[in-house]
């Protein structure tokens, strides 16, 4: 057997491939499950959060700040660990899937907070009075006038945010959830063949390639005329 | 005697330790154009802004159209649309077409369809001239068109009173004249406006009343021709020289 050959064996074996690719597919689907409900919680809650920080109200802002800060800190896997291990002890006892989307919604929240809040700030204050000098109220203002334009501005860096989260959903492998990276790692340990991992790294560049595609996309559809 | 539009009292404005306003007061009579002059920081920007509430006075009172604009029982946004403003820096929404721009507060304030609301802001952009960049975005018009964009998004909601904030100044030269035009009109139409600007042309040719204000207080106020050429205060006197000179 040449090199080339025993490389091929070694990272793409036909044999073991075609035998754990419903395995992989099916981590595909959990990998979705997830990254859709982190996605859509974690952008939710950040911009909830971002609108309630912009009434300026002092000690709900100092809560803000501090929660948003602590899970920026905070590394996403001990967040996970934290949740799956630790909340047994307070009476709760979330699955591995819970506690990873939970602990990453967290973690988006947070990030996207910042941004949405920078893009919200960004805006010149002429904006606002230029509104509010028409008879518009301060929520009025906020959703008609401030916020379509705050929203043009975080795309970009929402979109590097959300993906880098998104990804970390292979996390859930320490609590057992049978996404991508937990069903390859397993197929590795049982066939003794490092190729379904090699699977598992082609199944995230189809899911995130598109992503990362589609936020280009929702860039420039979005920028208006100068 | 013509009605009283606005009529402010004892106005005062304290930004921390700064006293910006120190007791102004200002009566502005139905279709009277009154002029605003005055060094940087003289005050004349705040007390504009004063009259519809964007800044808060410390003391004193503001009533716009018998509307007591400091009663905390005054609906304010109500009120506003009653006292047009334009700003130095147009700040129109960038992300809306002019149409758009106009229309907005006639839709979410006055409570117009779109279609009204359309049918009024076309209105409104053609009184300025520009019926036929409607769709056109901000990011595409001159600052001389941006800036009457912002007239007719204030003329839009039929205001009783126009207060123009230095509408002029962050135009070119010769973008400034078709600006001042659409103000000459909405004089001859009988508008009520409080401008404070540095055209002291247009303030000789427009203007019923001039202020001259320094530190805070309004040092001296008549026709322009009396504030022009014969200003009886030491301090309007270097002021109008200086500006003469340039």
């Amino acid at each position: 057997m040449s090199t080339w050959e025993r490389f091929l064996d070694t990272f793409f074996n036909a044999k073991v491939m075609a035998r754990y690719l419903p395995d992989i597919l099916s981590g595909v689907v959990v990998t979705i499950e997830l990254a859709v409900l982190i996605v859509i919680s974690g952008l939710a809650a950040g911009l909830a959060l971002a609108l309630l920080r912009s009434l300026g109200v002092r000690p709900l802002n100092w809560l803000i700040v501090f929660v948003v800060d602590l899970f920026r800190s905070l590394p996403p896997l001990v967040i996970i660990v934290l949740m799956y291990f630790g909340l047994p002890a307070a009476g709760l006892s979330p699955s591995g899937f819970v506690s990873t989307w939970l602990s990453l919604a967290f973690v988006l929240m947070a990030f996207s907070e910042e941004i949405f809040w920078a893009g919200i700030t960004s805006i010149p204050k002429g904006q606002w009075e230029a509104s509010r000098s028409t008879g518009l109220s301060y929520g009025q203002t906020l959703m008609n006038v401030v916020l379509p334009q705050a929203l043009r501005l975080t795309i970009p860096p929402l979109t590097n945010r959300t993906i880098a989260i998104t990804k970390g959903t292979a996390l859930g492998t320490v609590v057992a959830v049978t996404e991508i990276l937990g069903q390859a790692s397993s197929a590795v340990s049982n066939s003794y063949n490092p190729s379904p991992l090699m699977m598992g790294a082609a199944a995230y560049i189809v899911l995130f390639f598109p992503v990362v595609v589609a936020g280009r996309w929702i860039e420039t559809k979005f920028a208006w005329k100068r | 005697m013509a009605k009283t539009i606005v009529e402010a009292r004892g106005l005062h404005k304290h930004f921390g330790a700064l006293h910006v306003l120190k007791g102004v007061d200002l009566d502005v009579a139905e279709r009277e154009l009154v002029f605003v002059i005055g060094p940087s920081g003289s005050g004349k920007s705040t007390l504009l802004r004063c009259l519809n509430r964007l800044e808060e006075p410390s003391a004193g009172s503001v009533v716009v159209d018998g509307i007591d604009l400091l009663d905390p029982k005054t609906d304010i946004n109500h009120a506003r649309q009653r006292i047009g403003m334009v700003f130095q820096s147009f700040n129109l929404y960038p992300h809306m077409t002019a149409l758009g721009n106009v229309t907005l507060a006639l839709r979410k304030v006055a409570g117009k369809s779109r279609a009204e609301a359309d049918a009024i802001g076309r209105k409104a952009l053609e009184r300025v001239g520009l019926a036929d960049r409607a769709d056109h975005t901000p990011g595409q018009l001159s600052g001389g068109q941006q800036q009457r964009v912002a007239i007719a998004r204030a003329i839009a909601l039929e205001p009783r009173v126009m207060l123009f904030d230095e509408p002029t100044s962050a135009l070119d030269p010769e973008l400034v004249g078709s600006v001042l035009g659409v103000m000459r009109d909405l004089r001859a139409d009988g508008m009520t406006m409080v401008v404070v600007s540095h055209e002291m042309g247009f303030a000789r040719a427009a203007a019923d009343r001039v202020l001259f204000m320094d530190h805070g207080v309004v040092v001296e106020e008549g026709p322009p021709a009396a504030i022009f050429e014969n200003p009886t205060q030491d301090r309007t006197r270097a002021f109008i020289s200086q500006i003469q000179r340039h």
